[in-house]
């Protein structure tokens, strides 16, 4: 057996109140595709850290090639030839492709130089982004790829990933798996990190399991079933949802002809949008993030009252020009897809955060009396399991999970007639992924309309009684989910529906 | 080496001692500063921390450096919850005791049938006073986006430079000596005093029931609760349906009008006329006193007491010392310091030694 590329032992990092990491080990051979899978809080963001310098572990030895090394910044792991793409890009908007990567390099070349060099990586991996176009013009799939180009021009022996596909298409995703196996039959090795089980077993040759903060399992993925996977991530099989029985009731919210220009210079302009929500149904939006998902739910929230007149009705009622506050009282209830500092203030308590959306509790003009909103906080807190220091607990002490439990419960007990929730299980563990969505489904049982943006396929398969595809800014036709595939949503993601983008492309050459 | 590791959650113990460890720091270092200028520490100490409230007559005087102090932080503490950066209050407080000094120059003529009402109609006219030059920068900032900081700081200038037009010249007292002052005003329009012999004044009891009123607003009405999420998180606020422009109004217009009820106050209580010398800085110690005070009505009230002493012991090392009694601002400026320093503490936890590396 050669020599380990990588070889991490007896790994242990210590935060304040969390073991991030402990006594984890991880050996990447050179060429070999290797993920670490494991559920957000696993340790896998700790490890990559302390992999590139960014973090320094309390314990543990890190050998390169052989060598005992102590990587003590980002630099000097791009040094050693280690290089990430972070799920979250850093690029300069206003810049070309080529500044950007010429920013990013430690040594020193001409700008045609860099220009020159990324041509020849972009045509040798397939990966195709022009040099000269600015950055904001890019699709998200193609900032990746930017984001992958500026690693690769530093030859690393080892490439990480960060959830790399949780912003692509299904098509894009194969696409950079085609790449990713190019780079690694060249001998690069890969650590890829990701919770996408169908992923890691169509693309890694090795797999190592974290879950709170331990290796649980080392195993080859293609030998392994979803099921299994899963087992070793969360110690338990998925929860399975009840089966469904919809019955469609009145049409409750009507959007259409709503089409608005941007706000933000880099925003999307919503295109001529049609749709509806009926009572006792689930409506899913698709889509790939930055396609208009954000204007169209500030427009239905009311955060963006410009909304044409008549655009948008409520069970018959105008909605479109109306503030948050009055839309709450028609019904409308919306969870936004941040928690942190849009659904909830970090630093004032469960019970203050109830007050953002729930003026039940309050006395005349307004009199807050506390007893009544703590009295409020400990219910939802009760009825929605949320794990929680008390009705008095800041909302940031909260895992993301409970936090999203305490949110979406808050809009829940409101009793709304229609429901809105953003990216309703981002970032949250499997438990309380599966009680969000029985809950969801319990609502539309008992007769609330409800709508749901994701970028969660499985997700939208599997609450969904009808889809739509946002893209740049258009919505397609709506399909019942037994006629809907994962192939042919995917082609929609990217614009290609009846009424899309590349439709009406084709209709006006 | 020391360090600093993020605590898990900021600590609620340092977040009230975080005051008294700052004020401790102030003291060490007014000791050294004594020593070094070759005078008795101990004494220059008693001058800033026993002699202000050593008996009645002495807490009167306290009382009347207080109350500005209080009044106006309390407007502040609001606006700085609410993240509007008013830093112009002395402005506000300026316009507030012309526009008060206005209304008690009438008080012999056409205003006499008011008899001892008038005192009300001038401390209404100080907060409407008040009230307007906050407006011009809530209007500036609500309509053109300009910074508020930077308006409500130059407001300042342009309040000070117009009452000593004023003072100079249509209001000048012909009887004056040519000296830049108004007449003194009529004595219906004095403050009612709470003792005979002492300065101390019922604005002092005005300015504890703003106390109360405040904290209920900030603590207890959803209006309250709505400006101080849009300080917090303006998503938040935006996702509840908060109006930022409201928060923005209520809290210049509140700030504005306590300002200028202060100026009102002192221009009918210690000063009885206009001069050039109505600004003596209330307006930029209150940011330091609402900071001090943590931002919430009662600790504002210790911390004004204690900003007062500052300025009676800087009067009193400088007259029975002979200190500098620019003393009074390094206090002050070393007291704010040693507090933001101290704030770190609430987040952090101070350790010993540097970060251990892999072995």
């Amino acid at each position: 057996m050669s020599e380990a590329r990588l070889e991490l032992s007896g790994i242990v990092k210590q935060y304040p109140t969390v073991r991030a990491n402990d006594d984890v080990r991880l050996r990447v051979m050179p060429g070999q595709i290797h993920a670490v899978l494991g559920e957000n809080g696993a340790g896998k963001s700790t490890l990559m850290k302390i992999i590139y310098g960014a973090v320094q572990p309390d314990a543990g030895t890190m050998r390169w090639n052989g060598e005992p090394v102590q990587v003590k910044s980002p630099a000097a792991a791009r040094q050693l030839g280690i290089s990430m793409v972070y799920q979250h890009f850093s690029l300069f908007e206003t810049l070309t492709v080529a500044e950007n990567v010429w920013l990013g390099l430690d040594r020193s070349m001409r700008l045609p130089q860099v220009a020159a060099r990324i041509g020849e990586v972009a045509h040798s991996y397939g990966l195709d982004v022009d040099p000269g176009r600015p950055v904001h013009t890019l699709s998200v799939g193609e900032k990746q790829r930017v984001e992958i180009v500026r690693a690769l021009l530093t030859d690393p022996q080892l490439l990480i990933l960060d959830e790399p596909t949780s912003v692509l298409t299904p098509q894009a995703v194969e696409k950079l798996f085609v790449t990713l196996r190019r780079l690694a039959d060249g001998g690069t090795s890969i650590l890829y990190i990701s919770h996408k089980l169908d992923e890691i077993r169509a693309l890694c040759h090795h797999c190592t399991v974290l879950r709170g903060g331990r290796v649980t399992g080392e195993v080859d993925p293609s030998k392994e079933t979803n099921a299994s996977l899963s087992r070793l991530m969360i110690g338990a099989e998925p929860p399975a949802l009840r089966q469904r029985a919809s019955t469609q009731g009145a049409e409750v919210l009507t959007v259409k002809g709503l089409s608005l220009p941007r706000l933000d210079p880099y925003g999307v302009d919503l295109k001529d949008i049609a749709f509806s929500v009926h009572a006792g149904e689930i409506v899913g939006i698709a889509g790939v993030s930055g396609n208009g998902q954000q204007e169209l739910m500030a427009v239905l929230s009311g955060e963006d009252p410009r909304a044409p007149v008549g655009s948008v009705t409520l069970e018959g009622r105008d909605i479109g020009r109306l503030p948050p506050k009055p839309r709450r009282r028609a019904g409308l209830h919306f969870v936004p897809e941040e928690r942190l500092g849009r659904g909830a203030v970090p630093t004032l308590s469960l019970a203050q955060n109830t007050l953002l959306t729930r003026t039940s509790t309050l006395g005349p003009a307004g009199w807050i009396a506390p007893s009544r909103v703590r009295a409020l906080a400990g219910r939802l807190i009760e009825r929605f399991q949320v794990k929680a220091g008390g009705p008095d607990a800041a909302a940031r002490s909260l895992s993301g999970g409970n936090l999203q439990k305490f949110i979406v419960g808050r809009e829940i007990d409101a009793g709304p007639r229609l429901l809105i929730v953003a990216q309703p299980t981002w970032g949250v563990d499997v438990g309380a992924a599966a009680l969000i969505r029985g809950e969801l489904l319990a609502l539309r049982d008992a007769g609330c309309a409800l709508l749901v943006v994701s970028e969660e396929l499985d997700e939208l398969f599997e609450i969904s009684d009808r889809l739509l595809v946002i893209a740049r800014g258009r919505i397609s036709p709506s399909v019942p989910i037994a006629q809907a595939s994962i192939e042919r949503i995917g082609e929609w993601m990217s614009g290609l529906f009846p009424g899309g983008v590349r439709e009406a492309e084709r209709a006006a050459a | 080496m020391l360090r600093l590791e993020p605590r898990a959650k900021p600590s609620r113990a340092l977040s009230l001692l975080s005051p008294l460890i700052a004020l401790a720091i102030t003291v060490a270092v007014g000791v050294l500063l004594f020593a070094l200028l070759g005078k008795d520490p101990l004494r220059a100490l008693q001058m800033f921390f026993v002699e202000p409230v050593k008996n009645l007559p002495a807490l009167s005087e306290l009382s009347v450096k207080a109350t500005p102090l209080l009044l106006i932080a309390l407007g502040l503490a609001l606006c700085f919850r609410a993240n509007v950066w008013n830093i112009g209050a002395e402005g506000q407080f300026v316009l507030g005791a012309m526009a008060a000094g206005w209304v008690a120059l009438q008080a012999g003529g056409d205003l006499a049938w008011l008899g001892r009402g008038i005192v009300v109609v001038i401390l209404v006219a100080g907060v409407l006073g008040g009230m307007l030059w906050a407006a011009i920068v809530a209007l500036l900032r609500d309509r053109f986006n300009a910074n508020e900081i930077l308006v409500s700081l130059m407001l300042v200038y342009v309040a000070i430079l117009w009452l000593s037009y004023l003072v100079y010249g249509p209001w000048k007292d012909p009887k004056g000596y040519n000296f830049p002052q108004t007449v003194l005003f009529d004595a219906v329009t004095q403050i009612p005093r709470l003792a005979p012999k002492m300065r101390a004044n019922v604005g002092s009891l005005i300015a504890l029931a703003c106390v109360a009123v405040v904290w209920i607003f900030m603590f207890r009405l959803y209006r309250g609760f709505a400006l101080q999420v849009g300080g917090l998180a303006p998503l938040a606020a935006r996702y509840a349906g908060f109006s930022s422009g409201g928060a923005l109004w209520t809290a210049l217009l509140v700030s504005g009008g306590l300002a200028g009820l202060a100026g009102a106050l002192e221009v009918i209580g210690p000063l009885g006329q206009l001069t050039p010398h109505v600004p003596v800085g209330y307006g930029f110690a209150a940011i330091i006193v609402a900071f001090v005070g943590r931002l919430h009505p009662v600790g504002i009230v210790f911390a004004a007491i204690l900003m007062s002493m500052f300025y009676i012991g800087g009067e009193l090392a400088q007259s029975r010392m002979g200190l500098p009694k620019s003393l009074t601002g390094v206090f002050q400026g070393l007291l704010l310091f040693a507090l933001l320093a101290c704030d770190t503490l609430i987040n952090y936890r101070v350790r010993l030694g540097a970060e251990k590396l892999a072995r």
